[in-house]
């Protein structure tokens, strides 16, 4: 939910991380915080265990400058990945604008990754939520791993798509992301579309800022 | 409720209410700074002797605090905690929840007393919690939403290239 403050002119958004454990959202926000000019991010917050593992969450805002008389900043956010930290994983979603699925594409993590994009879908309905309408984008990580499952393999279970319903978005609409791809697609007579999605190495920076300026033209675009 | 959460706003004659409000709180309790922070952790206002620290991290972790706080009230059969209070050698904070949407934030030092603070705050509290109502009304009263001009989401996507790399 951003809030557009007319008095500072100030355009706050909320952008959050979200996916299973050791999957790489921490990594996302710190290659962002190391490659970002310092003078356009603030301070990056680790609320961490002694063994670094994210508690509760992690925070970076980034200032995208004045744009048309407005500040305009993202917030960026990670929650904690592990299955038993459910209830302050929930409070980072209030007020979301946009959500980045971080994915850990090996093999053996595919249940947990199914498990948490889940519990995704399920905490942003008890805030009334529709994941069909909020920028979403899904990113498949640790690409260069010889373990990584196949990225058509992944998005049948992570990012099948959702019936859509309205006659005037029924129509093919081609992924700018990705040649030959489509977002909007007829599959078996019924019409579907995907989220976003991106291949990243979280570790060396590789898919980080491609996912970043996907989700955050996407938020940017909800604000015409 | 379905959908995209809606953004809301506020603009300058909201913000001078609050500023009124708040700088008359600040007056009569001896507190040194008063913070409006929204409950996804956006700062909203700030008024009395600017923070010396960074108020954007303060304001997210603020909003961390008092939803953690109200989950554990919760735990204990409580609906919620509506005032929290952190007490500091010299420094303290006192947060009262407004409208179940905003939290203020109230910086102290041993010029004055939590019982002062305590007592004024409640006043302050429910004269923004009538502002934020209003406004909160009038946001979701269904009127024509006001977006920003055309030009403005292509000139935010070329800031976003030139930020995170074309």
């Amino acid at each position: 939910m951003s809030m557009i403050n007319y008095a500072s002119r100030e355009i706050n958004c909320k952008l959050v991380y979200y996916g299973p454990g050791l999957g790489g959202k921490t990594t996302n926000l710190e290659h962002v915080y190391n490659k970002v000019a310092p003078a356009s991010r603030g301070k990056m917050i680790s609320l961490a265990t002694e063994s670094e593992r994210t508690l509760f969450f992690d925070f970076l805002p980034v200032d995208l400058g004045t744009i048309r008389g407005f500040k305009v900043k993202f917030h960026l956010y990670t929650v904690p990945g592990q299955v038993y930290y459910n209830a302050s994983r929930k409070l980072i979603l209030k007020g979301v604008d946009g959500v980045v699925f971080v994915a850990d594409s090996q093999i053996d993590r595919m249940d947990a990754n199914i498990e948490s994009m889940q519990n995704l879908y399920e905490n942003m309905a008890q805030y009334g939520y529709d994941m069909t309408k909020l920028p979403f984008a899904v990113q498949y990580n640790k690409r260069d791993l010889p373990n990584a499952a196949p990225v058509a393999e992944l998005q049948a279970a992570l990012n099948p798509g959702w019936p859509v319903s309205e006659p005037a978005r029924q129509r093919t609409t081609p992924d700018p992301y990705h040649d030959g791809e489509q977002l909007v697609f007829e599959q078996d007579g019924q019409w579907v579309e995907r989220a976003l999605w991106f291949e990243a190495v979280a570790l060396t920076g590789d898919g980080v800022f491609d996912t970043l300026k996907a989700i955050s033209k996407s938020v940017v675009k909800g604000l015409g | 409720m379905t959908g995209a959460p809606a953004s809301w706003s506020f603009g300058e004659a909201d913000a001078e209410k609050m500023r009124a409000v708040l700088a008359g709180f600040l007056r009569e309790s001896g507190a040194r700074t008063a913070l409006v922070v929204d409950r996804s952790g956006q700062l909203v206002a700030t008024v009395g002797e600017p923070p010396a620290f960074d108020p954007t991290a303060f304001a997210s972790l603020t909003a961390a605090d008092f939803s953690a706080n109200d989950q554990l009230a919760r735990l204990l059969g409580e609906q919620e905690f509506g005032t929290l209070f952190h007490q500091g050698e010299r420094e303290s904070m006192y947060l009262a929840d407004v409208a179940r949407r905003v939290i203020l934030v109230v910086l102290f030092d041993t010029r004055t007393t939590l019982g002062l603070v305590k007592l004024r705050a409640r006043h302050a509290v429910g004269a923004l919690d009538g502002i934020f109502t209003a406004m909160f009304e009038r946001d979701g009263a269904g009127g024509p939403r006001r977006g920003m001009e055309t030009e403005f989401v292509g000139e935010a996507e070329s800031e976003i290239d030139k930020l995170f790399g074309a």
